[in-house]
This record gives C-alpha cells, sequence and structure tokens, in this order.
C-alpha cells in the first residue's frame, strides 16, 4: 500500500521564551526574539518518520506555502485548514499528521478542520498510532484515559504530547536539511482566500501576581485569612 | 575521519548544543573550552578515542536534558496530574 503522509509544521515563539505584550496592546512581541518549531508539530512529523521507516517507504519533500506577514497575523485555523486540504488533494496525500494545537494561540483546531473539509475521519490527540492496511489504529488521550479507535485511510492525526519522543535537530542534520528541495507556494496557487474572519481587539498580560505579606503572629494570620475569606 | 577532524566536529557540535544551556552560553562555552584544553597534550590515539567518545556521551546527555526539559514544561502547561 502506498502511503503518502503530509504533516504540518507551525513556527511559533520559541516554548522558553518569555512572552511579552506590546505596548499597544495589538498583539505580542516577535522581533528579535527566538522561533522554533511548534513542540507538537515535532511529534507530528517524528510520527510520520516512524511510519515511513516501519513502511520502508521513500522521498521527503518540504512544501512552503507562502503567507505574506500582514495576512500571517490574521490567519486561523480556518484558512490553515483550506490550504492543508487543497494541499492534500493536490498531492494525493492519504494521511494527515498534525500537532493538536500550536503553543502561541492554542486553537486545537486545524486537524479537526481539516478533516471536516476533506470529509476524512479524523483522529485527534493520538497517543500511539499503529498503521494496519487501509486502516489506523489510534489510541487517543481523552478524559480520564485512553480511547482506542480505528479509521479507514485516508484520515487526519493530531499529535499529543506522549505520541512519541521527537529528536533533537542535531547540527549536521540542519546543514543538511538546508540543501533538501523547498517547494514554494502561495495560497491564491492553492485557489485559497485569505479573508479575515475577526480582528484582534487587544492582547493584554496576564494579572500580575501580587507580592505576599509577612505577618508577625498566628493571630494576625488568622486575621488576615478571614480578611480575604479564605477561612 | 581523522581524529582532529572528529575533535574538531565534536567541539562545534557541542557549542551548537550549548546555545540552548539552561546557564546560558557562555557559561557553557568556557566550561566546554577548559575541558577541551585539559586535554591538549593527550596524543595517544586510543587514549583520543576514549575522550572522544567521553564527549559523545555529553552529546546524547544534553539533548535527553532539553527533550525533558521541553516536555516538562508541556506536560506543566497543558496536562493538570
Amino acid at each position: 500500500m502506498s502511503l503518502r503522509v503530509l504533516v504540518g509544521c507551525k513556527r511559533v515563539i520559541d516554548y522558553a521564551v518569555k512572552i511579552r505584550v506590546k505596548p499597544d496592546k495589538t498583539g505580542v512581541v516577535t522581533d528579535g526574539v527566538k522561533h522554533s518549531m511548534n513542540p507538537f508539530d515535532e511529534i507530528a512529523i517524528e510520527e510520520a518518520e516512524t511510519i515511513r521507516t516501519a513502511l520502508a517507504m521513500g522521498a521527503d519533500r518540504g512544501l512552503h506555502v507562502e503567507v505574506d506577514a500582514k495576512e500571517a497575523e490574521t490567519l486561523s485555523p480556518s484558512h490553515v485548514s483550506k490550504i492543508l486540504a487543497e494541499v492534500a488533494k493536490k498531492e494525493n496525500i492519504n494521511l494527515i499528521i498534525l500537532g493538536k494545537q500550536a503553543i502561541d494561540d492554542d486553537s486545537n483546531a486545524t486537524a479537526q478542520m481539516t478533516a471536516a473539509r476533506l470529509n476524512w475521519p479524523q483522529a485527534t490527540f493520538a497517543s500511539k498510532v499503529e498503521v494496519k492496511n487501509d486502516k489506523l489504529e489510534v489510541i487517543r488521550e481523552v478524559d480520564g484515559g485512553l480511547e482506542t479507535i480505528e479509521v479507514k485511510l485516508p484520515a487526519v492525526v493530531s499529535a499529543d504530547l506522549r505520541l512519541n519522543e521527537p529528536r533533537y535537530a542535531t547540527l549536521p542534520n540542519i546543514m543538511k536539511a538546508k540543501k533538501k528541495k523547498i517547494d514554494k507556494m502561495k495560497p491564491s496557487d492553492l485557489g485559497v482566500e485569505l479573508t479575515k474572519h475577526f480582528d484582534v481587539l487587544e492582547v493584554s498580560e496576564p494579572p500580575q501576581r501580587e507580592g505576599g505579606v509577612k505577618v508577625e503572629d498566628v493571630d494576625t494570620l488568622i486575621a488576615k485569612l478571614k480578611e480575604v475569606g479564605r477561612i | 575521519m581523522s581524529q582532529k577532524t572528529q575533535v574538531i566536529q565534536l567541539y562545534k557540535t557541542l557549542l551548537f548544543l550549548g546555545r540552548e544551556y539552561p546557564m546560558g552560553y557562555d557559561y557553557f562555552r568556557t566550561k566546554l573550552k577548559k575541558a577541551f584544553i585539559k586535554n591538549r597534550n593527550v596524543t595517544d590515539p586510543a587514549e583520543i578515542n576514549v575522550l572522544i567518545s567521553r564527549g559523545e556521551y555529553v552529546i546524547k546527555e544534553i539533548e535527553a536534558l532539553y527533550m525533558l526539559r521541553k516536555y516538562r514544561t508541556l506536560k506543566k502547561r497543558y496536562y493538570k496530574e
């Protein structure tokens, strides 16, 4: 069986960076901030690689759908799913693996929307994936446990944290990867229009944690606790 | 690959890994440099091989450290347990 896997990945502000909101509250500061691949997408790629090696299949290719900076600001899962669905149709894809959510906007919607647009089954929050002929057996992370489901291919899978341990991109591999061909495309090449569906009114910082108070003795402690309604 | 290139490669890879080191790149770089300089007078090929494999072990350890750090941060952020 030939399996053509499409993996989506998003560039987000690095997980270790402290996020700062722009003074005008229109968004967060991205200039000069370290970016890296969305960790959940790393898991998705690792899974695709695992399946690939398991079935000993060849050729990987990169595809970059270029969106200009202004449009990128209002890009939403709805647009991304349209793009992914079109790419899937164009490239005869029969398995899409995506990270379950990006750590910047935390939408957790792209995989579901893509499945809906293609009318394909979806296996979200995957913690284990096995290929069984023209079917996938997927163990999903659900509230309070695991759920095992079987989906027919073509299908959309979204990767949860425990699916695998993504490898660390080593220096030589990064250098090698730079030589790989990446096809470039525009959303318009795929017939996708990026009309924005909403305006961001305000982005604000979470409330700052207030400093603690030191109390002299137990009585003042109790009084203070009563004051804030803890006891 | 000659031993010399191996050692240079090792140093470069470690430097690259050091960019994300929790205590900062400068801390890591100084330590790394010191560790390499300490063994600059080693000439026995067998001994150099031992040192190279120790360096490769350190690379594995640092990668594991980064992976765990990322996994833990994400787990703390997204999963209540």
